[in-house]
C-alpha cells in the first residue's frame, strides 16, 4: 500500500470536519479558538504534504512557516481580548457577550 | 507496505482520534490537552515528510507556546458557572454535526474522485538529506525569483503589531 | 393711491407685534399699539374716501365712479389658461364705504375696549385678535377678485372663532365658538363650490369682467352661472346668519361685548350682504330668475328673527336677533332690485342703494346699541333683563345714546335708520306691494321689541337689591364711542331726512353709492314714509303701554293667554333642537356611525393585518440577523456545501 497525497488530504479533511463541528457547537470562546487551531493545522498539513509529494519547490514549506507565525499572533491577541472580556464581565460564553449588540 | 506507511497510519489514527476528542470533550482543559496531542502528531507527520525544521517549529511554537498560552488563559478564566456549561440544544448539535459531516464527506469525495499526480511516501522521502537551514533562510529573505521577502516582512510587521496590541489590550486599567 | 395698501398692512403688523410679543408688553402698551394702528388706518380710510369721491371723482364720459385698482399682483399664476389668483386692492363706491364703516366701528371698539376689557387676562391677545379681524375684514372688502375675497372671508371666520372663544375657560364660549365656526364653514363650502364653478366656466375669478370675451364666457356658462351665484349666496347666508344658517349668531354673544358690536353686528355679519352686492351686476344680468330666493330667504329671516327677539330676556340675544332681522332687510333690498340703471324716479334699482345705505346706518346704530349693552353689562354684571330696570338714573349717557339708537332702528324720522329703512320699503313696494307690506309689518315689530328692550333696561321694575349691593356706574372712556356713534346716527338722520323730504337738494347717500354709480338723490315717497312712521310710532306706543310701568299687568296677561307662543318664541322656535336632531340622530346616527364602523373594522383592519403580517414575518426571519458568529459560519458552510454540490451535479 502506497501512501500518496490522498491520505494526507483525507486526514486533514477529518481534522477540518472536527474543527468545524467544534466551532459550531462550543460556547466557550477559548474552546472555539481551539477549534480554529484545528482547522489551521489541517491547512498546514496540506501545505506541507503538497509541497513534499507533488512538486519540488519550497512555497508550501514557507507558507506553513508563515501560517504557524500568524496562528501564534492570532492566538495571542484573541486570548488577550478574552481575558480582558472575562475581567470585565466575569463571563466567557459567546451567546452572553451581547452588551455591544444593542 | 513499508515502515513509513505503517508509521503514517499510526500517526494518522492518533491525530484523527484526538482531533475528534478535542471537540467533543466537555472539559475545556482536556480539549487543550488533546489539541496538544494533535499538534505533536502533526509534528510527527512533518518529520515523516522529511521536514525536520518545520516539525521543530511546530513543536516549539504551537505545542510549547500557543498551547501553554491556552492553558494559562483557561486557568485565568476558569471560574465560570458550572450550571451554564454546554446547554446547546440537541437539535442544534445534530445540525452542526450533520453540517460538519456533510462538509467533510463532500471534501473527501472530491479528493478521492480526483487523480492527484503524487509520489508515494517511502524511505527516500523521509531520509533524503535534510533541507539545510541556509536554503530555507535564503528562500525566505530572497527578493528575487522564488523569494519570499515581502510576505516575510509583512509577517514581521504583523507580529510586532500583535505584541503591541496584546500589551495594550491586556494591560491593567 | 398705493397708500391704501397700508390700510391692510398696518393691522397685520399690529397683529404680528401683539401676537408674538404681546406677553412682554404691558396692557396699556398693547392697547395703545393696536389703537394707534387702527387710528392711522381710520385716517387713511377717510382720506382714501375723500380722494376717491372728490379728487378722482366721476368719470367724465359715463358720469359714474370708476373702479380704481391701486395695487394688484398675480399671487398664484400657475394656470396656463389664464386663470390666476390675484391679490390686490379694488376701490369702488361700496368698498370705500365699507372701509369707512369698518375702520370707524373698529376704532370705536378699540377705544371702548380699554374700559371694557380693563384688567382682563389676555388683554394683549384680545387686541391682537381685534387687529387680525380688522385686517381680514378690510382685505375682504377691497378684494379684487372672488378668490381673494374667499381667502379673507375665511380669515374673518377664524378671527371670529378666536374672539367668540376668547373666554376659553368658559364651556359655553367654547361651544359657541365651535358652533359658529362649523356652521359658517359648512356654508363656506357652498361658497367654495360656487367659486370653483364660476372660475371653471367663465375662466376668471374677477367679479365682473366686461370685455367682449368675458361677456361671451358668461353667456356660455348658461344655467351654471346662476347656480354658482346661488351657491355663493348660501355662503353669504351663512356668514350673514340667514335662516336656517342663523343659529350660530345668538350663541356668538358669548364673546366679549365689544367683539359682538364689531364683528357680530356691524361688520362681519354684513359680509354676506356685501358679497351679494359685489356680485350684483351678475345677479341682475344673468340670474334675475333666481333672485326671489334671496328675497324670500330674507323676508322669512326678518320675520322669524323679529318674532324671536320679542320674547328673549338676555339683552345681547335680543340685539343678536335684531341684527339678523336687519341684515335680512338688506338682503331683501338687494333681492328686489331688478335693474342696474338708476333714474331720478323710484325704479327697480333703488334697492341696491337702499341696502348699502342701511348697511351703513345699521352698522353705526347697532354698534352703538351693542356698546351701550356692554356698558350696561359692565355696570350690573349680568346679561339678563331681570337684573336691570330703572337704570336711567345710574347710566345717563348710555341711556340717551341707547334711546337714540332705538329710535333709529325703529325708523323714526330725523334718525338715520328712518331714511335707509324707508328706501328699503320703497324698493319693496316697487317690486311687489306684498313684500312691501310684510316688511312694513316687520319694521313695526322691530320698533316694538326694541322698545320692549329699552323699557326693560332703563325703566320698568328696578332690581333694587342687586343695585344696592353693586352701585352701577359709567366709565368715561366707554361712553365716548357711544356719543360719537350716536352723533353720526343723528347727523346722518337729520341730513338725509331733510334732503329726502325735499327741503334742500343736496348730496345724499345715493349720490355716492348707487347701482350704476351715477348720482341719485333720495326723495321719499310720502305715502310710504308716512305709513312706516305711523306704524313705528304705534308700535312704540304699544311697547310703552305694556312695558313702561313698574308693574306690567298687560305683559303678564299676554304671557298667560299665549303661553305656548311665548314659550316657542323664547326657545327660538326650537331651531337649535331641530339642528341637534338632524345632526345627531340622522347624520351621526345613520351616516357617520356606519362609516366609522367601516373605518374602524375594515380599513383599520386591513392596515392592522398588514402591520401584523410584517411583524410576524420579521419575527420569523429575525433569527437570521442574530449577531451570532457561529450561526453565520454555519449558514456560510451550508451555502458552500450547496454550491459545491451544484458544481458537482451539473
Amino acid at each position: 500500500m502506497n501512501i500518496t497525497i490522498d491520505y494526507f488530504l483525507i486526514l486533514s479533511a477529518i481534522m477540518l470536519g472536527a474543527g468545524m463541528y467544534g466551532f459550531f457547537t462550543r460556547r466557550n470562546t477559548l474552546a472555539i479558538l481551539i477549534s480554529v487551531e484545528l482547522i489551521l493545522n489541517a491547512a498546514d498539513i496540506n501545505f506541507a504534504a503538497f509541497n513534499r509529494l507533488c512538486q519540488n519547490g519550497l512555497e508550501g514549506y514557507v507558507f506553513t512557516l508563515f501560517s504557524i507565525a500568524i496562528a501564534a499572533a492570532e492566538t495571542a491577541i484573541a486570548i488577550a481580548v478574552m481575558i480582558n472580556v472575562y475581567r470585565m464581565l466575569k463571563n466567557n460564553f459567546v451567546d452572553e457577550l451581547d452588551t455591544l449588540k444593542w | 507496505m513499508n515502515t513509513e506507511s505503517i508509521v503514517f497510519i499510526v500517526l494518522a489514527f492518533f491525530v484523527a482520534l484526538f482531533s475528534v476528542l478535542s471537540v467533543t470533550t466537555k472539559r475545556i482543559i482536556r480539549a487543550a490537552t488533546y489539541l496538544l496531542f494533535v499538534l505533536f502528531g502533526t509534528a510527527g507527520l512533518y518529520f515523516l515528510l522529511g521536514y525536520t525544521f518545520l516539525g521543530a517549529v511546530q513543536i516549539m511554537v504551537y505545542a510549547g507556546g500557543i498551547v501553554v498560552l491556552y492553558i494559562f488563559a483557561i486557568m485565568l478564566t476558569g471560574k465560570t458557572d458550572k450550571s451554564k456549561q454546554y446547554t446547546l440544544s440537541l437539535g442544534k448539535r445534530a445540525a452542526a454535526l450533520l453540517a460538519a459531516l456533510i462538509g467533510a464527506g463532500l471534501l473527501m469525495f472530491v479528493i478521492i474522485s480526483h487523480q492527484f499526480v503524487s509520489k508515494a511516501l517511502d524511505a527516500n522521502i523521509t531520509n533524503e538529506a535534510a533541507l539545510p537551514i541556509s536554503v530555507i533562510g535564503s528562500t525566505l529573505l530572497n527578493a528575487g525569483e522564488g523569494g519570499n521577502l515581502l510576505p516575510f516582512e509583512a509577517v514581521s510587521v504583523l507580529l510586532l503589531a500583535c505584541i503591541i496590541g496584546g500589551l495594550i489590550i491586556a494591560r491593567k486599567r | 393711491m398705493t397708500y391704501t395698501l397700508f390700510i391692510i398692512l398696518l393691522p397685520l403688523i399690529s397683529f404680528l407685534i401683539l401676537g408674538l410679543a404681546g406677553k412682554s408688553l404691558s396692557h396699556k402698551t398693547a392697547g395703545i399699539i393696536g389703537t394707534l394702528a387702527l387710528g392711522v388706518v381710520t385716517v387713511l380710510s377717510y382720506y382714501a374716501a375723500y380722494e376717491y369721491f372728490f379728487v378722482i371723482g366721476r368719470d367724465a364720459v359715463t358720469g359714474a365712479f370708476e373702479r380704481q385698482v391701486p395695487f394688484n399682483f398675480a399671487w398664484l399664476p400657475f394656470f396656463d389658461q389664464g386663470l390666476h389668483f390675484d391679490m390686490g386692492i379694488l376701490l369702488d363706491p361700496i368698498s370705500v364705504m365699507m372701509l369707512i364703516v369698518i375702520s370707524t366701528v373698529s376704532f370705536m371698539v378699540h377705544i371702548y375696549s380699554f374700559g371694557y376689557m380693563k384688567g382682563e387676562r389676555g388683554f394683549q391677545r384680545y387686541y391682537a385678535y381685534l387687529s387680525l379681524f380688522t385686517m381680514s375684514m378690510l382685505g375682504l372688502v377691497v378684494a379684487t377678485n372672488i378668490f381673494q375675497m374667499y381667502l379673507f372671508w375665511e380669515l374673518v371666520g377664524v378671527s371670529s372663532y378666536l374672539l367668540i372663544g376668547f373666554y376659553y375657560a368658559s364651556p359655553a364660549a367654547i361651544a359657541a365658538s365651535k358652533k359658529a365656526f362649523i356652521v359658517t364653514r359648512f356654508a363656506d363650502l357652498f361658497f367654495l363650490i360656487g367659486i370653483l364653478i364660476y372660475g371653471f366656466y367663465t375662466g376668471s375669478f374677477a367679479f365682473v369682467f366686461d370685455t367682449p370675451e368675458g361677456l361671451a364666457s358668461y353667456a356660455q356658462a348658461g344655467i351654471l352661472l346662476p347656480l354658482a351665484l346661488t351657491l355663493m349666496f348660501i355662503g353669504g347666508a351663512g356668514k350673514s346668519a340667514m335662516f336656517p344658517l342663523h343659529i350660530w349668531l345668538p350663541d356668538a354673544m358669548e364673546g366679549p361685548t365689544p367683539v359682538s358690536a364689531l364683528i357680530h353686528a356691524a361688520t362681519m355679519v354684513v359680509a354676506g350682504v356685501f358679497q351679494v352686492a359685489r356680485l350684483f351686476p351678475l345677479w341682475v344680468t344673468y340670474a334675475q330668475d333666481w333672485m326671489p330666493v334671496i328675497i324670500w330667504v330674507g323676508v322669512f329671516t326678518a320675520f322669524y328673527a323679529a318674532a324671536v327677539a320679542c320674547a328673549q330676556s338676555d339683552i345681547k340675544r335680543v340685539l343678536a336677533f335684531s341684527t339678523i332681522s336687519q341684515i335680512a332687510f338688506m338682503m331683501v333690498a338687494l333681492g328686489v332690485c331688478t335693474e342696474l340703471q338708476t333714474g331720478h324716479e323710484h325704479v327697480g334699482s333703488v334697492g341696491y342703494m337702499a341696502s348699502m345705505f342701511h348697511l351703513f346706518t345699521h352698522a353705526m346704530f347697532k354698534a352703538c346699541l351693542f356698546l351701550g349693552a356692554g356698558c350696561i353689562i359692565h355696570a350690573v354684571h349680568s346679561n339678563e333683563m331681570s337684573a336691570m330696570g330703572g337704570l336711567r338714573k345710574y347710566l345717563p349717557l348710555t341711556h340717551i345714546t341707547f334711546l337714540i339708537s332705538c329710535l333709529a332702528i325703529s325708523g323714526i324720522p330725523f334718525f338715520s335708520g328712518f331714511s335707509s329703512k324707508d328706501e328699503i320699503i320703497t324698493a319693496c313696494m316697487a317690486y311687489n306691494p306684498l313684500v312691501g307690506y310684510i316688511m312694513t309689518g316687520i319694521a313695526a315689530m322691530t320698533a316694538f321689541y326694541m322698545f320692549r328692550l329699552y323699557y326693560g333696561i332703563f325703566w320698568g321694575t328696578e332690581n333694587k337689591e342687586l343695585h344696592a349691593a353693586h352701585h352701577p356706574h359709567e366709565t368715561k372712556i366707554m361712553t365716548w364711542p357711544l356719543v360719537i356713534l350716536s352723533v353720526i346716527t343723528v347727523g346722518v338722520g337729520v341730513y338725509t331726512t331733510l334732503a329726502g323730504f325735499g327741503l334742500f337738494d343736496g348730496y345724499s347717500f345715493g349720490s355716492l353709492i348707487s347701482a350704476d354709480g351715477r348720482d341719485y338723490r333720495i326723495h321719499f315717497d310720502t305715502g310710504v314714509a308716512l305709513t312706516s312712521t305711523i306704524v313705528a310710532i304705534v308700535a312704540i306706543a304699544l311697547a310703552t303701554w305694556i312695558f313702561k310701568g313698574e308693574r306690567q299687568p298687560i305683559a303678564d296677561k299676554l304671557y298667560a293667554t299665549f303661553p305656548r307662543l311665548h314659550r316657542w318664541a323664547y326657545k327660538r322656535f326650537y331651531m337649535d333642537e331641530v339642528y341637534q336632531f338632524v345632526t345627531h340622530r340622522i347624520i351621526f346616527g345613520c351616516v357617520s356611525k356606519p362609516i366609522a364602523w367601516f373605518d374602524r373594522h375594515v380599513v383599520d383592519g386591513f392596515f392592522d393585518f398588514l402591520a401584523w403580517g410584517t411583524n410576524a414575518a420579521s419575527e420569523g426571519i429575525k433569527g437570521l440577523q442574530s449577531g451570532r458568529v457561529q450561526q453565520y459560519a454555519m449558514f456560510y458552510l451550508v451555502g458552500t456545501i450547496l454550491l459545491i454540490a451544484m458544481l458537482l451535479i451539473f
